[in-house]
């Protein structure tokens, strides 16, 4: 609180209203009024009460009294408001108001930054509670202005920049005040998001994993901190700890970031409050399970412009349900009990707040609700119950309307901000509008008037014709100006008292003085075929959402069924090798039975005649279905984790499951020697990233070799390791540190729990598994020794493209080998690489699998595990064992998938033919017995997509043919990932 | 199956371990190969054939059922089958050794019209990516420069020569141009949105071309006072004599080329890559061009997109009557050329007749590069290039050659990774 005096002590040094004990040189003291009250207003205390003809008492700022009865004392300015709305003024809980963005950091070499340019404070940059935007706050007046005329009177406001950001500032908008008034509050809340500071160039994180991983850990050094365990003074953490029991809000980028964003706050037990993106409709249900308040933006985009159709048939169904859905948001959002309030954040303009807040309405969205997200939720998520309301006490901060603030039709007259007025539209201009007989020089003219506010206009005709005219209507004075051949008529006047009649004095063509008058003909009524078409007052169909909300997406998630397939050819990838002629049944998800004339009640039936039914494929390597692969800005990234990063909208994952692969181990990628956390997921495409990630899923972490992680093709790689010879060390070094960090823990001491060791220390505890992205002998043989130093196995080798050369010591080691079918010469290190490779590490008793590592091989691995018959002649059967149980084995998921056999998940694909012949197509993938891929379904939705495509064009080109805005259209940014990809998806 | 491979491996172990294979030498027998099915490359299938070869050209291509002399060395091969060499249409295929190692590429020259760049100088014959091919029945490849706006001028070889002067079956077959695309891509490392936009210079991008068409037809029509290189080398596309290869994607973009192309007097041309070209069918037809399609084993180019727009594309595009082939266009392309049969193999999967789907990289290929007088089929008088497979060699498990022959002779089937195949195998078994 002292603290917070000597702020407002040093603010007031520089402004015009000072406080009463400053001294005054400008004139002698004097005492301002500062009690109003309005009477006969309509008043909404809050967003459910609701007061008629009552009156409103403010004094000093504050609300004193509201009600119907409240006495009025003497010497109040009293205003009538008959038939008139009061509402309390708007907060926008979540805004960068008059903190500036500081300047991005430029660089200081050419190399990449590893270390943080702080001192005393977190050793990552972009970590930066301690940010106490006060010093940067300038009162923007234009800006505030803005968001006066839109109804607001408090914004809360932080800078903008970093993962954990600082405090924030809770900012009256008076422009009327010094900051020493209207600076509600210097500690409004804390900030976070997963983008990086501008102001420093450390490299980490480079992905939205690290960023995750980073949190964590900033947290649990925060307490280690705060426990007095750190010798030296971080004042990051010391704000961290302070800000601690701040309202503490997030900003997030989509929806899945915001899932992201609640998951992280629940691990380290903070509640937060999200800033989401108004795609929340897209997975509503996760959003509501989350029991976060959100705030919400409300940034509808424009239609495309889809007149040219070659650009039209650019842009992805994806993009143009965006469009046609998102304006639905806030009435899914409220009417699913999610509890959000609005904002203003990512708008172009404050001005169209209001026209997207209609249109919202127009699609369901409650009003009453409108008003709370407006008013009473952001109070209560800022903790602050004296704004957000008219409750006496509480800040006299309301706005004046003609009537219901949510209809098109009304004005906002004046927002009263901290008992200061604001005019926005002046209440007391008199309404003109409509049609008149307008009589100047013997001759007569039609005046007709229309708009509202200062903004009425007049135009002038005689019979048909227009006539050139200006007209002003301005501090109760009409001025009228017509343009005729003879020459110009200058008109001046006012309106009559409260008569239908204009009077004043003309000036003719040649400048005699004369006089003027215009009489109202008809009750002034507006003609409906004026009124703008638009879309706006008409809510468009809504195209349903599908999961995901993408092309091919499910409109209905895939049940689990009892699904019998009859008379198939059965490929058990089991020691009974082929069967053919049988029935397979699938129930409650598993394979309960393999046999002949099988029955089973309600089962769908399928005839597998001349059909060919395999386990699901398993690719060992991928990286599809996640929006980041690397976080390559360190040597080791054990801490973070694909699973953090899931990406259930993924087209590929449908591709995949198209070409019958069911299970993929997403790998972190070999940007670095120890990379991150695996994650093991079933393609059940529709579902959410949660129920894709196995239960109870084995361990997995990336490891890499040779050119990748010692930066061979980068211009300026500067990082630790820069040969083979530095990987050996680095990884050594890990492990030794792992190994002490890990007897500590076990020794019951005290010990900072640190996120990269604890993975490390499981896997020399033999609780998680590595897969080594390695390519020659001379690595994969290192690698297999520093394991044995430290008593663990690495358990696969991924790529592994000169396994051949040491498959007798791989077989010793007992590692795996996950290879590239036929994969060479794309790099020095894969000269040698053959394609006969996972045959002989076959025959020399390695498990082998062959792996994709490729969005666009992992959706036709069968082809690939064929190759292994061609080169090195493997048996068809052990062929097939290498996309599906042996790839299950390297995963410990063999006793979930990978063969057909009783017990097992129900994840199968029945092919038309051989199932790897080139010839072979999917003709259904099942997964937990359901079915999420089949040939005939998939027909139809290509149908479908191309209607709803059609429709959406055609309500795209109704918005531009009326008059709506529209953008150029735009074809989705895709990248295609692979081991070495360093960008990320921004969806 | 296991014998194969063991007589296979025997077969291989006599062979000494060297760096590359030696070229063979000029066929001096004939060779009488009887009893495969035959696959001529034009759609038609002998069963039980006979097929004889001289002097490295076709002399007989029949049914093994005729009672006629069998000329010199005969080969048993029934059931087997027997194909013409397939050829990879707008390969790199000895560019570049290792794509990461700059040093060992040369596939993409500076400047933007280059026209007088000739990819055939520059081809490596003794590849170790090169001979890697043969094993997999890809006899021949149009050797391409890639890059610029005009990449330059592509030569035919044959896989199995000493240098690229004897490797050459057409010198300086066609010239190469990149057509530019009406969309650009936002740059994402500089923090822009990575989706693709109209791009606003398209329409000058196309006048440049105009513009460089005009000049180099003035050029050639005038006094030529001081020599031209780049207009010389354009030579051929205005008297017919060369093709040129318009490498682009788009049916606006496609519509545009045609018509500029033919406007500046260029008619001799084929379409590479052609994303859309499904949408101007009719003026491919009309204007006889054929589309050397992209690889199959790509993703589709857009979400929407069904999955197997790019298996289907083969079918969808010969129903319309356009003549097709398959080029090598794309990520690692080198190194996945040998992979050309199992593209073929794709596209037959989706829709295609197996023997159209043959003809894409064999006649069709031929007729697309202007050399089906020479190769592409199995007919008297051409060129006797052609392999021995197991089985359907469109089909991984089966497209195991026992023999191939270009131009009558007897290639080897090692390459530098059956050596080390061989090497290993044994160093294990002696273990």
């Amino acid at each position: 609180m002292r603290k917070l005096i000597l702020l407002l002590f040093f603010f007031s040094l520089h402004i015009l209203h000072a406080q009463e004990y400053f001294p005054t040189d400008s004139g002698v003291k004097t005492n301002k009024n500062t009690a109003f009250a309005f009477t006969n207003a309509t008043i909404y205390v809050t967003p459910t009460e609701v007061l008629k003809n009552a009156t409103l008492l403010i004094k000093d700022g504050k609300v004193d009294a509201v009600g119907k009865n409240v006495k009025i004392p003497e010497g109040t300015i009293t205003t009538d408001l008959k038939g008139k709305t009061i509402y309390s003024s708007f907060i926008d809980a979540y805004s960068g108001f008059g903190i500036s963005k500081p300047k991005r950091a430029v660089s200081r070499s050419r190399g990449v930054q590893y270390e943080a340019s702080r001192e005393g404070y977190y050793w990552n940059d972009h970590i930066r509670p301690d940010t106490n935007p006060i010093s940067a706050f300038k009162f923007d007046s234009k800006k505030a202005k803005d968001f006066i005329n839109a109804g607001f009177g408090v914004v809360n406001t932080h800078m903008q920049d970093g993962i954990i950001r600082g405090n924030g500032l809770l900012i009256a908008l008076n422009p009327n005040a010094s900051d020493a008034y209207r600076i509600l509050n210097t500690k409004s809340a804390q900030y976070f998001s997963f983008d990086k500071s501008v102001q420093s160039r450390q490299a980490y994180p480079s992905s939205r994993m690290g960023a995750m991983a980073l949190l964590r850990q900033t947290y649990l050094d925060a307490d280690w901190y705060a426990k007095g365990n750190m010798k030296n003074k971080d004042m990051a953490l010391e704000a961290l700890n302070a800000n601690k029991n701040l309202t503490q809000i997030f900003e997030t980028g989509n929806h899945l970031d915001a899932l992201r964003a609640d998951k992280i706050g629940d691990e380290i037990g903070v509640k937060f409050t999200i800033v989401g993106s108004g795609d929340e409709y897209e997975r509503v249900s996760d959003i509501k399970a989350t029991n976060a308040n959100f705030i919400i933006p409300i940034n509808f985009s424009n239609a495309y412009d889809v007149s040219n159709p070659l650009l039209a048939q650019q842009i992805s169904l994806r993009d143009m349900r965006k469009w046609n859905q998102e304006p639905s948001n806030l009435s899914v959002l409220s009417k699913n009990e999610v509890n959000f309030a609005l904002t203003t954040h990512k708008l172009k303009s404050t001005k169209s707040f209001h026209k997207n807040l209609q249109k919202a309405i127009t699609y369901g969205f409650d009003e009453t609700k409108a008003l709370a997200a407006l008013t009473t939720v952001p109070a209560s998520i800022l903790g602050n119950s004296s704004i957000g309301n008219l409750k006496s006490g509480s800040h006299a901060n309301f706005i004046i309307t003609s009537g219901n603030v949510f209809d098109a039709k009304t004005s906002i007259y004046e927002n009263w901000v901290q008992g200061a007025k604001n005019i926005v539209s002046d209440m007391t201009i008199k309404d003109i509008t409509g049609d008149y007989m307008l009589s100047v020089n013997n001759k007569n003219y039609q005046l007709s008037v229309t708009g509202s506010g200062a903004k009425q206009k007049g135009a002038i005709k005689q019979g048909d014709k227009k006539i050139k005219s200006k007209f002003s209507f301005k501090d109760d004075w009409i001025a009228i100006t017509l343009n005729e051949d003879s020459g110009y008529t200058r008109m001046i006047g006012k309106v009559i008292n409260s008569s239908n009649l204009m009077e004043g004095t003309a000036f003719d063509t040649k400048g005699n003085e004369t006089t003027w008058s215009a009489s109202k003909k008809v009750a002034n009524s507006k003609k409906s075929s004026k009124k703008k078409k638009g879309a706006d007052n008409n809510a468009l169909t809504v195209m349903p959402v599908s999961y995901p909300n993408i092309g091919f997406g499910n409109y209905v998630q895939p049940e689990q069924q009892t699904i019998l397939i009859k008379n198939v050819t059965v490929w058990t990838s089991e020691d009974e090798g082929i069967l053919e002629n049988k029935d397979v049944l699938l129930k409650d998800g598993k394979i309960t039975q393999i046999g002949k004339g099988l029955k089973a009640r309600k089962a769908l039936e399928i005839d597998g005649t001349g059909k060919h039914l395999t386990a699901g494929i398993v690719d060992e390597h991928s990286h599809i279905a996640a929006t980041s692969i690397n976080e390559g800005a360190q040597n080791s990234s054990a801490e973070v984790t694909i699973e953090d990063v899931v990406d259930p909208t993924d087209i590929n994952i449908y591709r995949n499951i198209s070409g019958g692969t069911t299970t993929a181990q997403i790998l972190h990628g070999s940007a670095n020697p120890i990379g991150g956390r695996s994650a093991i997921i079933k393609l059940k495409w529709g579902e959410n990233a949660e129920s894709m990630i196995y239960d109870d899923t084995p361990k997995f972490i990336k490891f890499a070799l040779g050119e990748n992680v010692k930066q061979s093709r980068s211009s300026n790689g500067t990082r630790f390791p820069q040969t083979r010879m530095g990987v050996e060390q680095m990884i050594t070094d890990y492990f030794t540190r792992a190994k002490e960090y890990d007897a500590l823990k076990k020794s019951g001491q005290p010990y900072r729990k640190d996120l990269e060791m604890e993975t490390l220390a499981e896997i020399l505890n033999k609780e998680r598994f590595i897969s080594c992205h390695s390519y020659v002998q001379s690595e994969i043989n290192m690698l297999m020794k520093v394991a044995d130093k430290f008593d663990f196995n690495i358990n696969t080798f991924t790529h592994i493209l000169e396994g051949y050369k040491v498959a007798d010591k791989m077989a010793e080691h007992g590692v795996g080998g996950s290879t590239f079918s036929d994969w060479w010469a794309y790099k020095y290190e894969v000269n040698d690489a053959i394609p006969y490779n996972a045959a002989i590490m076959h025959n020399a008793g390695v498990t082998v699998a062959i792996n994709s590592d490729d969005r666009e091989m992992s959706r036709r691995l069968n082809q690939e595990a064929a190759k292994t018959i061609k080169y090195g002649g493997m048996s068809e059967l052990e062929a097939w064992k290498t996309v599906t149980i042996n790839p299950a084995k390297l995963l410990h998921i063999d006793d979930k998938v990978g063969s057909i056999k009783e017990g097992k998940d129900a994840d199968v694909v029945l092919w038309n033919n051989h199932p790897m012949s080139i010839y072979a197509k999917v003709e259904k993938t099942i997964i937990d017995g359901k079915v999420f891929f089949d040939r005939a379904e998939d027909t139809k939705k290509r149908v479908a997509i191309k209607e709803e495509k059609s429709k959406l064009i055609n309500m795209m080109l109704n918005e531009k043919m009326n008059g709506g805005k529209t953008k150029v259209p735009m074809k989705r940014g895709d990248i295609n990932f692979h081991c070495d990809t360093l960008e990320e998806l921004k969806n | 199956m296991k014998k194969i491979i063991y007589s296979l491996l025997v077969f291989f172990c006599i062979g000494n371990i060297v760096a590359q294979q030696t070229p063979a030498d000029k066929q001096s027998t004939a060779i009488s190969i009887e009893g495969a099915t035959a696959h001529l490359g034009n759609g038609e299938v002998i069963e039980n054939s006979l097929i004889m070869f001289n002097e490295g050209k076709i002399t007989f291509v029949g049914s093994a059922m005729l009672k006629i002399a069998r000329m010199g060395t005969v080969i048993n091969a029934t059931g087997k089958h027997i194909y013409p060499g397939f050829i990879a249409v707008n390969a790199t295929l000895g560019l570049a050794e290792i794509d990461a190692v700059k040093a060992s590429v040369d596939v993409d020259e500076i400047g933007i019209n280059n026209p007088h760049i000739r990819s055939l100088i520059a081809y490596n014959a003794e590849s170790k990516v090169v001979e890697s091919m043969r094993p997999n029945g890809v006899l021949m490849a149009q050797i391409t420069p890639r890059g610029g706006s005009i990449s330059g001028t592509s030569s035919i070889v044959q896989l199995d020569a000493w240098n690229w002067e004897d490797a050459a079956i057409k010198v300086d077959d066609a010239i190469h141009m990149n057509w530019p695309s009406s969309f650009t891509r936002g740059r994402w490392w500089l923090g822009e949105d990575p989706a693709l936009k109209p791009d606003t210079r398209y329409g000058k991008n196309t006048d440049d071309i105009k513009m460089y068409f005009a000049n180099a037809k003035n050029y050639l029509a005038g006094q030529k006072s001081t020599i031209n290189l780049p207009f010389e080398a354009m030579k051929g596309l205005f008297n017919g004599s060369q093709r040129l290869f318009i490498h682009v994607n788009g049916q606006k973009e496609i519509t545009d080329a045609i018509t500029i192309a033919k406007n500046a007097g260029i008619n001799n041309i084929a379409l590479v890559n052609a994303e859309g070209a499904e949408s101007v069918t009719d003026l491919l037809v009309k204007n006889d061009i054929g589309v050397v399609l992209e690889r199959p084993h790509r993703n589709p180019n857009s979400e929407d997109d069904a999955y197997d727009y790019t298996y289907t594309i083969a079918k969808t595009l010969t129903d319309k009557g356009i003549t097709i082939a398959i080029g090598m266009e794309g990520q690692m392309e080198r190194m996945n050329t040998r992979n050309l049969p199992f593209y073929a193999g794709t596209f037959s999967a989706h829709g295609l007749d197996k023997e159209d789907a043959l003809k894409m990289i064999t006649s069709n290929s031929a007729k697309i590069l202007g050399v089906s007088g020479m190769v592409g089929t199995l007919e008297v008088g051409k060129d006797a290039t052609l392999f021995i497979s197991e089985g359907d060699a469109l089909d991984m498990r089966t497209n195991i050659l026992s023999k191939a022959f270009i131009q009558g002779r007897d290639i080897s089937l090692e390459t530098h990774q059956t050596e080390l195949w061989k090497r290993y195998s044994n160093k294990y078994k002696s273990e």
